[in-house]
């Protein structure tokens, strides 16, 4: 056991505790703040595996904007401030078993893997980031991805704004 | 020309009239007249030409002209078909030449040509008369041309055909093949006025009843034909083997030799065609017929024909005693027969039919006793005269029908004798011409043919000791004088009974000049057969006839001793019976005086009410009930109704368990109804909540990845 | 060390609970709180066979920033339609959502 493991023990344990109350808790503001818990939990956890750039990026993405949308829009979407009524719908057994059936088939996969056991090679010299920089943009590479993802937002983005505008007509009802 | 090839062009003039009047000059009145007796006139002419010929060759009889062609391929050998002629062929050739020729030329004016057409006439019926204005704008009425005028002479000249065929013809086929020719001509021309019903029945009658003559006489062709491999006349008489062994060969059938057989089938078709008791009765009905066709049918040709037939077979017939017996007896019978019933008949030409029947008895009898030559004389003779006595009615009849037309009362028989009288005053010569004939037909001893020719029947019976013919056919003599006299006391002597014998009026040239020709032969042709030990007039001239024709056999017949009985008898029955038959008659105001009119006779011994009865109804049931109804409706409709209503049944039967039940319902109906029990019960899984789409599509990604990673990974 | 297997099953189960939440819970925005789970999970691993592997393929960290950016956009898309929806039909339960159906 050496300061890696108990680090990545602990936050696995964070990661999966706060993932189950984001499914389980009866109140969505409840709902929202454990995942972004959960979220920072994956933070370290990349901060873990020496990808700097993804821990960064997903406090910024992912608990900086889209939990803060997440939770605007559990706000704009609440009829009272108390959520009652039961949270669960009424074939969550049959989901609990999907779910633990395709944990149980993953794990299966995993085991006949030879890929499972092997260990990290030591990163140290490497400039990863500037690596991932120019993986991005290089022609040779990654930057055709990297072009479409911007168009995707951009879609997203417009779309998101229709979708959500508020017609005059119709708001007055 | 050879002799041989002028008699096969014998036959050919008439039958081309025929075609071409058929095919061409039907609608042209006077061209048809114009080919049908111009081909009369050519077979004349080629006839006289041979028979001349014929004359001037010594034994006819064993070198007769004789010409023959392979026709039939049988097996090694051909059937061959020919013409002969030897002296039996050329008399009678002479007379069939004559008598046709006559009676075509007759025929132009008893159709009436050149008269105007009637006002109501139309074809299938006699022609009733037309109005005509004279300058002085009266009308009377005039006798009306036939309408069918040139289909007369084309029937005429087929019938022609036929006859000469039969004459020149050196084998049994062809000669049977101008019979029936004329049976079916026959027919043609006694329907001829196809619109009178009794025409229409007479004519079936007529060819029925020869019809049944027929097939006895195929019968006995066949049989001779098998028997012998040969048809031809002069392969077969002149055979002294072949002729023995027919003559000796014993048959099942009433123990008579084969020759015996087959003469009396033969003879079956002679009784027949030439209307001897039993199957006499369509003669007198063939009287529908226009007179010309009477006379020809009956006198002339077609009954001649059974005739001739016989006297060509005679050789074979006489092999046999006891069908020779058969042979006198129906003979004689019918001779007597018919002259009882001539006696009690009103109609002019019914009287002659039966008198044709009765003579044609008397032929038939001298063979049957084996008078060969007396039966040839008398048929030649009775040709001349009976077609005399029958044109010479023709005559009167149109006579009777000028004053028909004059008084306008058409309810009065033309041809009823008791409605005539006295016409020897208004038709001269039709009257001297038909005594002639009667006188010939009664035997009126030396100026007549037929005195002659009866006389040596007679002679014959008595010389062979054949008494009973002897006596049966006196008794027929006399009969015959009898009613011949009583006929034209009648119709010519004394007054007109009527306001339309009155009125009658001679006929034109072209119908009486072969009154005349055949009166002339009437009266001289017996010369040429006159017995050499006659009293008197024996030796004069000697007995050309029974020297020429008797050569035809293979053993020339003796001429019969003279001897004064026949001779006598036969004097005196024709001199008395003319005498009793002018004094019952000479006063006859009306039928109501005729004594004689006994109805057992006048009905012809209610022959044909037997047939009817026996044969004629019956086929009618059999046709009618048992066939038609029975068999027919009933056998085999019943049976194609059943197999209607079974295929109905099993019609029905699959529309309800098959297409209705499987096909229907359970494939069709089922289908549907599954698909759509399917559909319904499926459709709710379609919630629209998408976690429930989702749970769904995760099950089904579990179980195949399971089942996948079973197959894949773990086999 | 950490043997790559523990990142993995980490991974798979975080994977399985986002799972849970998106087939069981009722409120669509829950529903979507479990995808964002379900991404995470998918970027971890990402990140992991990078490490674990050929690190300068950067191919892995390469996939999993598109990751983001597709789970970004698609959170905006997502929330915008509850939106438009609770708007219209005043609910965000996603059983009651249901017009697509029979």
């Amino acid at each position: 056991m050496d300061a890696s493991q108990i680090i990545f023990g602990l936050t696995a344990l964070l990661i999966i505790f706060s993932a189950l109350r984001v499914v389980t808790t009866r109140n969505m503001v409840h709902a929202a703040l454990w995942l972004i818990v959960t979220l920072f939990g994956v933070t370290v956890l990349y901060a873990l595996l020496q990808a700097n750039f993804l821990a960064v990026v997903q406090v910024v993405v992912y608990v900086g904007a889209i939990a803060i949308l997440f939770i605007f829009a559990i706000m704009l979407t609440r009829r009272e401030i108390r959520d009652s009524g039961p949270q669960l719908n009424r074939g969550w057994l049959l989901a609990a078993f999907i779910s633990l059936a395709v944990f149980g088939s993953l794990l299966a996969l995993l085991y006949n893997a030879p890929v499972a056991g092997r260990l990290a090679g030591s990163l140290t010299g490497e400039d990863t980031l500037m690596a991932l920089g120019q993986a991005l943009v290089s022609p040779d590479a990654y930057v055709l991805p990297f072009e479409v993802a911007s168009v995707l937002l951009l879609a997203a983005l417009i779309g998101a704004v229709y979708v959500a505008l508020n017609k005059k007509q119709e708001s007055d009802q | 020309m050879a002799t041989e090839t002028l008699i096969w062009l014998i036959p050919l003039p008439p039958v081309l009239a025929f075609f071409l009047i058929v095919l061409f000059t039907n609608k042209n009145k006077a061209l048809s007249h114009m080919l049908g007796v111009g081909a009369a006139g050519l077979s004349w002419l080629a006839s006289m030409v041979v028979f001349v010929r014929a004359l001037s060759v010594k034994h006819l009889g064993e070198h007769p002209f004789h010409a023959s062609i392979n026709w039939l391929p049988t097996g090694e050998t051909w059937f061959k078909i020919g013409v002969l002629i030897d002296p039996l062929g050329a008399a009678v050739l002479f007379f069939v030449a004559w008598t046709i020729f006559m009676i075509f030329l007759y025929s132009v004016g008893y159709h009436n040509f050149g008269q105007p057409k009637g006002d109501h006439d139309r074809p299938g019926l006699p022609p009733h008369g037309a109005t005509v204005t004279d300058a002085h704008g009266h009308k009377h009425t005039v006798p009306s041309v036939e309408p069918m005028y040139s289909r007369f002479f084309a029937f005429l000249g087929l019938f022609a055909f036929g006859m000469y065929t039969l004459v020149v013809s050196d084998n049994l086929l062809t000669l049977f093949v101008g019979w029936e020719i004329m049976g079916l001509c026959s027919y043609l021309l006694i329907g001829f006025w196809y619109g009178k019903p009794s025409a229409r029945n007479a004519a079936i009658k007529a060819f029925m009843t020869t019809r049944i003559g027929d097939v006895f006489m195929l019968l006995g062709i066949a049989f001779l034909y098998s028997v012998t491999g040969t048809l031809s006349f002069r392969e077969i008489f002149t055979n002294e083997e072949l002729m023995h062994a027919l003559g000796t060969t014993a048959t099942p059938v009433l123990g008579l030799s084969v020759a015996g057989l087959i003469s009396l089938l033969l003879f079956i078709g002679t009784i027949g065609k030439s209307a001897q008791w039993p199957l006499h009765v369509w003669l007198p009905d063939a009287m529908e017929g226009p007179t010309p066709v009477s006379a020809m049918i009956h006198a002339a040709t077609m009954v001649s024909a059974g005739v001739y037939a016989v006297l060509r077979m005679f050789p074979l017939l006489s092999l046999d005693p006891a069908t020779m017996s058969i042979v006198a007896f129906i003979g004689a019978f019918t001779a007597l027969f018919a002259a009882t019933i001539a006696v009690a008949q009103n109609d002019i030409k019914r009287v002659l039919a039966y008198s044709t029947i009765s003579q044609l008895g008397f032929m038939i009898a001298a063979l049957g006793i084996g008078a060969y030559v007396a039966a040839a004389f008398h048929l030649i003779t009775h040709a001349f005269f009976k077609a005399l006595l029958f044109l010479g009615s023709g005559s009167v009849i149109h006579g009777m029908e000028h004053g028909v037309l004059h008084t306008g009362n058409h309810h009065v028989d033309p041809q009823d004798m008791f409605n005539m009288g006295g016409l020897r005053k208004k038709m001269p010569i039709t009257f001297w011409t038909f005594l002639i004939g009667g006188f010939a037909l009664s035997g009126f001893p030396v100026i007549t043919a037929g005195f002659w020719s009866k006389d040596e029947i007679l002679a014959d019976a008595w010389a062979h000791h054949h008494y009973a013919v002897f006596i049966t056919l006196a008794v027929a003599a006399f009969l015959t004088a009898f009613y011949t006299m009583r006929q034209i006391t009648l119709t010519f002597l004394g007054e007109p009974r009527t306001e339309e014998a009155k009125h009658a009026q001679e006929t034109p040239w072209t119908m009486t000049a072969p009154l005349v020709v055949l009166a002339f032969f009437a009266v001289t042709y017996g010369w040429v057969g006159i017995p050499e030990h006659f009293p008197v007039l024996g030796g004069l001239v000697p007995n050309w006839f029974h020297d020429f024709v008797g050569h035809t056999l293979e053993h020339p017949p003796k001429a019969p001793e003279f001897n004064w009985v026949p001779l006598l008898t036969s004097l005196g029955v024709a001199l008395g019976g003319l005498f009793f038959g002018w004094l019952a008659y000479r006063n006859v105001k009306a039928p109501a005086e005729d004594k004689l009119q006994i109805s057992v006779l006048k009905n012809k011994w209610y022959f044909d009410e037997a047939y009817d009865f026996l044969f004629v109804k019956p086929a009618y049931w059999i046709a009618e009930t048992f066939v038609y109804k029975w068999m027919d409706k009933g056998v085999l409709d019943g049976i194609l109704h059943f197999i209607a209503y079974i295929t109905g049944v099993i019609g029905a039967a699959i529309r309800h368990y098959i297409d209705l039940l499987v096909i229907n319902e359970t494939i069709g109906d089922g289908t549907a109804n599954t698909v759509k029990w399917m559909g319904f019960n499926l459709r709710p899984i379609q919630t629209g909540r998408i976690q429930q789409y989702m749970l769904a599509s995760f099950v089904v990604l579990i179980v195949v990845g399971a089942v996948l990673y079973y197959f894949l990974v773990m086999a | 060390m950490i043997p790559l297997s523990w990142y993995l099953v980490l991974s798979a189960l975080l994977f399985s609970i986002g799972l849970f939440g998106v087939l069981a819970r009722r409120n669509a925005v829950a529903i979507l709180l479990g995808i964002e789970l379900m991404l995470n999970a998918v970027n971890i691993n990402l990140a992991s066979f990078w490490r674990y592997g050929n690190t300068a393929q950067m191919g892995g960290q390469v996939f999993a920033i598109i990751v983001f950016a597709v789970a970004a956009a698609e959170v905006a898309v997502g929330l915008a339609l509850i939106i438009s929806v609770y708007r219209r039909r005043k609910t965000v339960l996603a059983e009651e959502i249901d017009l697509m159906k029979w």
